[in-house]
């Protein structure tokens, strides 16, 4: 399993999950995990993605991801998830 | 599995206090590059520093975008060139032919700096050695890339005055060479007491002998981090403060070692260590010194200083040993005066002087860093300076080194600007008492009794 941390930081509107999610399905990256927060009028997403299965290269994802945000008016990341595993557990 | 908290407080940490790694620096070692012939020796020191370091920028930056955390710098650290050009090298312009190589390798693979043309000679100088310090002036006025630093000392060897007392004289004359840039080729000069042979950040970067072929070494950084998680504590007990200072290295250095590991296995070289330093940089935010006053000072150079700064430097070291299979390096809070704008702040409002900040120096990472000093201070003053500092670290076991830049036609409280990572500094007051009787005597100052520590 190859896992990458997605995240979506801006302004709240209407189909922000469900464009990514549409994204995903495409290029066959399984959702793990989901969960969000609004704080200040900001949405703040983080989704768990298993990547494994998409044939595209993780910086192309990343590239789609960012120029999705882009269209929708927020901020989308994609790092892979180890950065987060060593950061916070031991 | 990892929650949206932790997520948005990595993400916080980059976006917003500054973390970043400061450097992959790749040691090469440039033994098997040993010729008599300097044409042939350039020649093989190219090709292995070509073959060796091709994918480094590249692989870094891969990483950098794969974690979404910046790898700012990406180096090289050679053999102390000293030791190679020894059979090729007869006058110190052939050491100043290698330089020009190391120059042109580092601009062709894309690295912003290359060290270790370099020289260790705590207990004497060879002749290759004296040449190789006798070229420094030349090298570093002529090349862009190229970092030097020289050993003059160590706990266990004792000071090479005569060293010291050459390097007075080379400091003055590299910043005479580069006036019009304000002494700047001063800044990529560093000499050192007990110095580490892993040490992947610059000026004082170089391979050691007796490290393997080729090696992955990582510096991380993130005084911004430690800053803002301090800010939270605010009029806590030292408990409290000294705690969470160590889990924040932790987290910073885990990343570091993620990094390390990763760099190391895509380059196919055995990873080195961590370097867990706290390195600021002159962007607002990201300064050493505005820890030191969150920690409680109104400036830093206030009574209090050397205490807080001994605090800061040993929680860092005791949170990030954990967090690293292999630590090395300088780790520790680095204190450099130009690429700090807490630091820069505190000397123009008159709280900070050299003299304190040699006693910060007992309790830190590395030394007297990065300081702009008047154009007319005198070689003798420089190398009273330097031997100063040396036996600091020789009596105190630890690692010291002096990086002092003396502007040409620069008086106190004038600025100097270095630009880039390396800042601008105001230059400060030296006590202008003379120590030329003390700095012409000949010889070294001997290795210190290691009993009867008091």
């Amino acid at each position: 399993m190859k896992k990458a941390i997605i995240t979506v930081v801006g302004k709240d509107t209407v189909g922000i999950i469900a464009r990514v999610c549409t994204y995903l399905a495409k290029n066959r990256c399984n959702i793990l995990d989901i969960s969000q927060t609004i704080t200040g009028g900001y949405f703040n997403m983080m989704m768990i993605v298993d990547y494994s299965g998409s044939a595209n290269h993780f910086s192309d994802m990343q590239e789609d991801l960012n120029g999705l945000g882009g269209e929708i008016g927020v901020e989308i990341h994609v790092q892979r998830e180890e950065i987060f595993e060593k950061m916070h557990r031991i | 599995m990892i929650n949206i908290t932790e997520v948005l407080e990595t993400n916080k940490m980059i976006e917003r206090e500054n973390f970043d790694v400061r450097t992959i620096t790749m040691g090469i070692s440039l033994l098997d590059c040993v010729d008599s012939d300097l044409h042939a020796l350039c020649g093989k020191v190219r090709t292995k520093i070509l073959s060796r370091a091709r994918d480094l920028v590249a692989t870094g930056d891969e990483i950098g975008a794969d974690y979404g955390v910046p790898i700012v710098n990406k180096r090289i650290s050679v053999t102390p060139i000293a030791l190679i050009g020894g059979s090729a090298c007869t006058k110190s312009s052939d050491y100043v032919e290698i330089a020009r190589t190391l120059d042109e390798c580092a601009k062709q693979v894309g690295v912003n700096f290359i060290g270790g043309y370099s020289a260790l000679v705590s207990e004497g100088m060879t002749k290759a050695d004296e040449l190789l310090i006798r070229s420094i002036p030349e090298a570093l006025s002529v090349t862009e890339r190229v970092c030097s630093s020289i050993n003059l000392a160590s706990t266990k060897q004792g000071i090479d005055m005569d060293a010291v007392r050459l390097m007075g004289q080379m400091i003055r004359e590299l910043a005479g060479r580069t006036a019009d840039e304000d002494g700047l080729g001063c800044a990529k000069l560093v000499v050192f007491c007990n110095a580490p042979d892993d040490n992947p950040f610059m000026a004082g970067a170089f391979h050691g002998v007796s490290m393997p072929d080729t090696v992955i070494n990582v510096g991380v950084s993130g005084p911004g981090v430690v800053k803002a998680a301090v800010e939270e504590c605010r009029g806590s007990s030292f408990e409290v403060l000294c705690e969470t200072i160590k889990k924040t290295a932790f987290k910073i250095t885990r990343v570091g070692q993620l990094v390390a590991q990763e760099a190391a296995r895509r380059l196919g070289y055995p990873f080195g260590i961590v370097d867990l330093s706290l390195a600021p940089t002159p962007a607002v935010g990201d300064s050493v010194a505005d820890i030191l006053k969150e920690i409680g000072l109104e400036q830093p150079g206030a009574p209090g200083t050397t205490a807080a700064l001994a605090l800061l430097n040993d929680q860092v070291k005791k949170g990030g040993l954990m967090a690293s299979s292999y630590v090395g390096g300088l780790s520790g809070a680095f204190i450099p005066v130009s690429e700090d704008q807490g630091m820069i702040d505190a000397v123009k409002a008159g709280a900070l002087t050299i003299e304190k900040l040699e006693a910060m120096t007992c309790v830190c990472s590395v030394g007297l860093d990065m300081i702009a000093v008047p154009g007319d201070t005198s070689a003798a003053t420089l190398s009273g300076i330097i031997a100063d500092e040396m036996a600091l670290g020789m009596i105190n076991q630890k690692t010291t080194a002096v990086r002092l830049i003396p502007s040409p036609g620069k008086k106190v409280g004038d600025m100097v600007t270095f630009g880039g990572l390396l800042g601008y500094a105001p230059v400060m007051p030296v006590n202008s008492f003379d120590c030329s009787r003390f700095v012409e005597r000949t010889g070294r100052i001997p290795a210190p009794v290691h009993s009867f520590r008091n």
